[in-house]
């Protein structure tokens, strides 16, 4: 059969990585900030950094700028080997967080500052600015300094600068992280249009979940200076492969139990603390009896006055808190032992008389589906 | 019904408490103008009154009395008042080839000894700020420590330094060479001008590098330029404000210097502090001792004046 991996290059087994990270290491003294990690980058893609602060992702982005050498590895950028290149030689170009612009610089002067350093002639630096002005909206502004410009607008004279260059891969720090909300949503989606339209090569430092999900082809979160899982942001979302993963992207009801029954296409995990049994519709290569934990995201659960026809993949509770956000509500239901588990569940049906179907301390019964769990041995 | 007598009682108290009201007003709402009048009247008394005596005695003429100098004004018969003022001493200082000479030979020297310690202080404030903490707080420490010795003292030193039978001399003959004149050369004054005014240029370079943005020249590095060139087109026009501040402290004082030139240079070097001191001790020309410091000030007016405008622009782009 064949399978078109234009928008999946990961995917497929011929496809040679634009970016390849080998075993990279980097240590500041005694510390190591990023340990050993290997990691492919294709062409065109929009690749995503997560993790929290001191995780090593921006050493990781500051070593493909050049602004960093690995302690220990190699760094492969279309071929070619960038350990002993500097950052001016690389063909890379870096937005920055703060975006660094020249503040004794016009907008124009700015943007131009790169094509100048390439040697290349003023009427072509000319005409290339002002298209790239023209492209981030900013023409008119192009004699003002940084300084007299507005948040969303320096960010777009960053990203012209960045880009004016043509560069293979785009590398971009917290991008949206100085903007506000408003302004954080449309940027993004001008940005991933900007990369499709461009096709460079963009890799994302994000500490924001949900900046990654929504901009990214493939995430990769990161703790403690290695990758914890590599993946599309459904896969790190929907299959986690640990619960750190399972929690920071995300929210996740965790549950501790031991597996009682591994059959061919199916699990049975028990837990004691609440007293309940999880039904897993996917068989595991995973003995009998081993620790795992259950992580159920709040959308995936039901909330109901009924109970449920049978005990398995259900658990009784109560209504601690109700959390109304117009389309949907957060739930938290107090099960036994004290816990709180989150539900979050869609508003589908309008109030009558302004009562809402599901009341505080009001007793709820909580049931998924066979496939909802994610079983996690780590 | 209250009589005459108390109605007025409580006027005058009311009126009182008014006036006593109105200044607190006063001094709460101009409590801003108050804190600036003081270092204000205390320049009008210690700095521009001595300035206005300065300037009367410039346009008076030599006189064989005490005070050494005729006065401008004067009360004839019948309370007649004459004002005498003499302009011969601004004119002398014109006519006469060492006073323009020496104005001139002190702002070269001063201009050079700023060049140099702008060439030397520049990298050191640079090294100063980059190093790590602990490292910058001895750094900078020793910048400030020559201070804690007088600065005459200091001048001494360097004498003993730059003498013939020196401690540089000693070291030129060890090694089996002939030694050097140094001391009473015009090389003797810019070892001791860019000495002791180093500080002055490395303090502001300092302070001003101290907030620049680092990110700006990996920026530039990021962008293609070489370290030379990120050191042109970011790091230089970022510290310009300190260039200028560190230039004028050298500059300012280094051409009205008196002490360096006189120990160092001896009577070989003439600079307009020297001509100043001997002027006013041993001719005991007091008006032209004055016109000479007055001149002085025009040509040291006019850099500080470019400085204030530089400070105002950026202050407007900030």
């Amino acid at each position: 059969m064949d399978i078109n991996y234009t928008d999946r290059p990961w995917m497929d087994p011929e496809a040679e990585p634009f970016i390849k990270i080998q075993s990279v290491s980097k240590h500041f003294g005694d510390f190591t900030a990023v340990d050993s990690v290997d990691l492919d980058i294709y062409k065109g893609e929009l690749f995503c950094l997560l993790g929290g602060s001191g995780c090593g992702k921006s050493t990781l982005l500051r070593m493909l700028a050049g602004f960093e050498y690995p302690s220990a590895g190699n760094i492969l950028i279309d071929g070619a080997n960038m350990n002993d290149v500097p950052p001016y030689e690389r063909p890379v170009n870096m937005m920055f967080q703060s975006y660094a612009l020249f503040p004794h610089m016009t907008v124009e002067k700015n943007v131009a500052y790169g094509l100048k350093r390439d040697g290349i002639a003023l009427k072509e630096v000319n005409q290339r600015v002002e298209e790239m002005l023209s492209m981030v909206e900013l023409s008119q502004f192009a004699k003002r300094k940084p300084h007299q410009l507005s948040g969303g607008q320096r960010q777009r004279v960053a990203l012209a600068r960045a880009l004016v260059k043509q560069p293979k891969v785009l590398l971009l720090d917290e991008p949206l992280g100085a903007l506000d909300k408003r302004l954080r949503e449309q940027t993004q989606y001008e940005l991933m249009n900007l990369q499709e339209q461009l096709g460079i090569t963009f890799v994302v430092v994000t500490h924001d979940q949900e900046e990654a999900m929504t901009l990214s082809t493939r995430i990769a979160v990161m703790d403690n200076g290695r990758f914890q899982q590599i993946g599309t942001p459904t896969e790190i979302y929907e299959f986690p492969n640990s619960r750190h993963v399972a929690t920071f992207i995300g929210n996740a009801n965790m549950f501790e139990g031991r597996v009682v029954e591994n059959g061919p296409d199916h699990v049975i995990v028990k837990s004691h603390n609440p007293d309940c049994e999880f039904y897993v519709d996917h068989g595991m290569s995973i003995q009998e009896g081993s620790k795992v934990w259950i992580a159920l995201r709040p959308e995936k659960m039901k909330i109901s006055k009924q109970a449920p026809d049978n005990d398995t993949n259900s658990i009784k509770g109560m209504v601690h808190d109700i959390g109304y956000l117009g389309g949907t509500s957060t739930y938290r239901i107090q099960i036994e032992g004290d816990r709180i588990l989150e539900i979050t569940s869609p508003n589908q049906v309008r109030p009558k008389d302004g009562n809402p179907p599901i009341d505080w301390d009001e007793e709820v019964y909580l049931s998924w589906e066979p496939s909802s769990s994610v079983v996690l041995t780590k | 019904m209250n009589s005459p007598a108390e109605s007025t009682m409580v006027a005058e108290a009311d009126l009182k408490s008014r006036l006593m009201h109105r200044f607190t007003h006063m001094l709460h709402s101009n409590w801003k103008l108050l804190i600036l009048l003081i270092p204000f009247v205390w320049l009008l008394i210690f700095f521009l009154a001595p300035f206005f005596f300065v300037l009367k005695i410039s346009f008076a003429e030599y006189a064989l009395k005490s005070p050494p100098y005729t006065n401008l004004i004067e009360w004839a018969d019948e309370g007649v008042m004459q004002i005498r003022i003499v302009v011969d001493n601004y004119a002398y200082l014109w006519e006469d080839d060492l006073y323009v000479n020496t104005y001139l030979n002190s702002v070269k020297i001063a201009s050079i000894s700023t060049i140099l310690c702008l060439l030397i202080g520049y990298p050191m404030a640079y090294a100063i700020v980059r190093s790590d903490h602990t490292t910058k707080h001895v750094l900078l420490m020793l910048i400030i420590l020559p201070f804690w010795t007088s600065f005459l003292l200091r001048v001494y030193a360097w004498m003993g330094i730059l003498a013939d039978q020196g401690l540089i001399n000693d070291i030129i003959r060890w090694f089996g060479f002939e030694p050097i004149r140094l001391l009473y050369t015009e090389t003797a004054v810019y070892i001791g001008i860019v000495y002791t005014y180093l500080p002055f240029m490395i303090l502001p370079l300092y302070a001003n590098m101290e907030k620049l943005d680092w990110t700006l020249l990996e920026a530039a590095s990021d962008l293609g330029a070489r370290p030379t060139t990120t050191f042109f087109t970011v790091t230089m026009p970022m510290t310009i404000p300190g260039i200028v501040a560190g230039s004028l402290l050298v500059f300012i004082p280094a051409t009205g210097e008196f002490v360096i030139p006189d120990l160092l240079g001896g009577g070989n070097v003439l600079m307009i502090g020297r001509v100043l001191y001997n002027e006013f001790n041993s001719n005991i020309d007091w008006p032209v001792a004055s016109a000479v410091a007055i001149a002085l000030l025009l040509v040291l007016v006019l850099p500080m004046m470019l400085y204030q405008h530089m400070q105002g622009k950026e202050a407007e782009t900030q």
